[in-house]
């Protein structure tokens, strides 16, 4: 049972650690430029696509990875450039609207370009199999990887948000951005900056999970409701409020799958137990968002106070 | 920025850009619309493809579901992302309630009225709360809530869906089997459902809901609580838009899980903007667009979707009024002609 918790506590905190790639990028465009963006899960999509390409390319998983990420940061540029910067300025419904298409036009794309079946790729040798974690219980090497490669982001997104010039423009921006824009500063560049770098960072979760999962065309619908969880329940702009929403969901929906059953089993007959955790556990992160914008309309850690 | 957050959708910005509201429909352009789809049986009798019914019967199932958001959407500037949950709840109603052998039409309406209300005023108390980007991803989860349920529902059919065994009967008789009768009785109920939302929107009860769709402070401060408003709108919308589920389900006799996915309800928004929303007709318009627009594309290649992804941007970025904002634009410059002729 400890070891299960052990495994599964590591399991919630790599997807965790997953979402929170993706939602950094995805809170940041919304708080700075109030703009939502429904496209933000085929950059993730895009991204594993991409790792696959230049994995293939190169023969070599790093190699291929090296590559991807400034290819994923190049393409959320174009889409900037392209759709994105004209929609700034319009109402929200607008913003879903178009974003929606570009979800269409993506699909269809890698569809066309890669085919619609699922694409798998190999962990590299030299960091598969496992290693021990708690005694003779072990866990594969690679998962822990992720779970490092995260924490390393959310670090370094800590220190530039934090600690340099481009940071306190962000979280001026993200305050007030007509006034940032009214000092001086090339608030336009500044989005393109932003925006580059949250497709990057989704491109960069997508490549990581494109060895354990298999590479498809919707894969970025499913997360991209959940980080929308996610940033709704941190607070939207808030990164901090991402990061802890983020542990929160992943762990919150890999432990309830697990052990929402093993509960329900203490109270309810075995069959109903296992019938009413198949129904409630997919719905748990959910009904957890519910509850915590019952309580805080504006999620946990609110950027806009005063309003 | 601070205030605009406050309202549904945060609107602060220049009405200028955008698509926006366009005006109503004029009793000539309604008695047209209805009149023509009373008469397409008339037109399939004397040779046109019978095909052409089912599309129709389609488009008006859909017409009733887009007409419902733009209600809440146009009139309210409520931006629903979960809409397509209450369709599925109408069509589970169908679906559950023919599996325990209740196959009477009216009494599946009712479950699926009380369901969709039940669910409307939970959902509605939560996401009403909240304002702008917030609205959207709530009603947005709980529309996936909805879909999860379902999916993971392993007795009624789970991820396959349920089939039915026949369609529902009405007065214990077998009506709806007979395609043409099925399709009166959706353009019965489309019809209905217009009638009801034209009165509510054109009522007192309507006045406050645009009052706060256009401006929720001012609203407050003449002593309106907008809350209660809102959430009456946005029941009475998803009690219709299930409505549009018991009829779907009816038609397809089969009810999935895939009827209320989370692209379900991003269609339901797209027919409604690209019809022309705060009008009701663009609801019906566009789901007509939309439905035909895939039967159209999805002959070519079956990758249409990334014609309409394309239509779509082309549409926001460049289009103003929607398809209904062309015919109103296209009526003014007809009449402007002709009157001009007349002044000769």
């Amino acid at each position: 049972m400890t070891n299960l918790l052990v495994i599964q506590a590591l399991n919630g905190l790599q997807f965790g650690i997953l979402l929170f790639l993706v939602a950094a990028g995805l809170t940041l465009v919304f708080g700075v430029m109030d703009f939502i963006n429904l496209a933000h899960g085929v950059q993730y999509m895009v991204g594993a696509y991409l790792a696959v390409t230049f994995t293939q390319i190169t023969g070599s998983f790093f190699a291929g990875l090296l590559i991807a990420l400034p290819a994923a940061f190049a393409f959320g540029l174009l889409l900037e450039f392209l759709i994105f910067r004209h929609l700034y300025d319009r109402d929200h419904l607008d913003q879903v609207l178009a974003t929606f298409g570009v979800i269409l036009i993506l699909h269809e794309a890698v569809k066309i370009l890669w085919g619609a079946a699922p694409i798998s790729i190999a962990i590299p040798e030299a960091i598969s199999g496992s290693i021990p974690v708690l005694g003779q219980l072990r866990y594969p090497l690679y998962r822990l990887l992720i779970i490092a490669a995260g924490i390393a982001v959310a670090i370094g997104m800590y220190v530039l948000v934090q600690h340099t010039r481009t940071g306190m423009l962000l979280r001026a921006g993200a305050s007030n951005a007509p006034m940032v824009s009214a000092l001086g500063v090339d608030i336009r560049r500044l989005f393109m900056i932003i925006f580059g770098l949250g497709a990057m960072l989704a491109g960069f979760a997508g490549a990581m999970v494109a060895p354990i999962l298999s590479v498809e065309p919707n894969m970025g619908d499913g997360i991209l409701i959940l980080t929308f969880v996610v940033i709704v329940i941190g607070g939207i702009g808030s990164i901090r409020g991402a990061f802890i929403a983020a542990l929160l969901v992943g762990l919150v929906d890999t432990l309830g799958r697990s052990f929402g059953p093993i509960l329900l089993k203490i109270f309810l007959e075995p069959a109903a137990a296992s019938q009413v955790g198949r129904t409630l556990t997919p719905m748990l992160i959910y009904i957890l968002m519910a509850a915590i914008l019952a309580v805080r309309p504006a999620g946990l850690f609110p950027m806009r106070q005063g309003s | 920025m601070a205030e605009g957050a406050k309202t549904a959708t945060g609107e602060t910005r220049s009405p200028r850009h955008g698509l926006r509201q366009v005006k109503a429909a004029g009793p000539a352009c309604l008695a047209c619309l209805f009149g023509l789809f009373a008469a397409l049986p008339l037109a399939t009798s004397l040779g046109v493809d019978p095909f052409y019914l089912v599309i129709a019967t389609r488009i008006m199932i859909f017409g009733i579901a887009a007409l419902s958001l733009d209600f809440i959407l146009g009139y309210g500037a409520m931006v629903s992302f979960g809409h397509a949950a209450f369709i599925g709840i109408g069509a589970y109603a169908v679906g559950i309630a023919a599996s325990h052998g209740v196959n009477d039409f009216l009494l599946q309406l009712l479950f699926a009225m009380a369901a969709a209300a039940a669910f409307g005023v939970v959902t509605g108390l939560i996401s009403l709360r909240t304002k702008g980007v917030y609205f959207i991803m709530i009603t947005l989860a709980f529309g996936q809530m909805a879909y999860f349920l379902m999916v993971s529902l392993s007795a009624y059919g789970g991820d396959d869906g349920l089939t039915l065994k026949t369609r529902s009967t009405l007065f214990g008789q077998a009506w709806l089997e007979n395609d043409l009768f099925f399709y009166y009785l959706v353009l019965a109920l489309l019809l209905t459902c217009f009638l009801l939302t034209q009165a509510a929107t054109a009522s007192r009860f309507g006045r406050v809901l645009r009052g706060t769709r256009d401006n929720a402070e001012r609203m407050n401060a003449i002593g309106f609580d907008p809350f209660p408003y809102q959430l009456t709108a946005y029941v009475i919308a998803g009690m219709l838009a299930a409505t549009a589920g018991t009829l779907l389900a009816n038609q397809a006799e089969f009810v999935s899980p895939a009827y209320m996915t989370w692209q379900r309800s991003g269609e339901l928004i797209m027919m409604v903007v690209v019809g022309g929303m705060g009008t009701l007709t663009g609801g019906i318009l566009g789901a007509a667009v939309f439905l035909l627009l895939e039967e159209f594309l999805s002959s070519f290649s079956q990758y249409w979707k990334l014609g309409l992804g394309i239509i779509l941007v082309l549409i926001v970025l460049h289009g103003k009024g929607g398809i209904h904002g062309m015919f109103v634009n296209m009526h003014g410059m007809l009449v402007n002609l002709f009157s001009g002729r007349d002044r000769r």
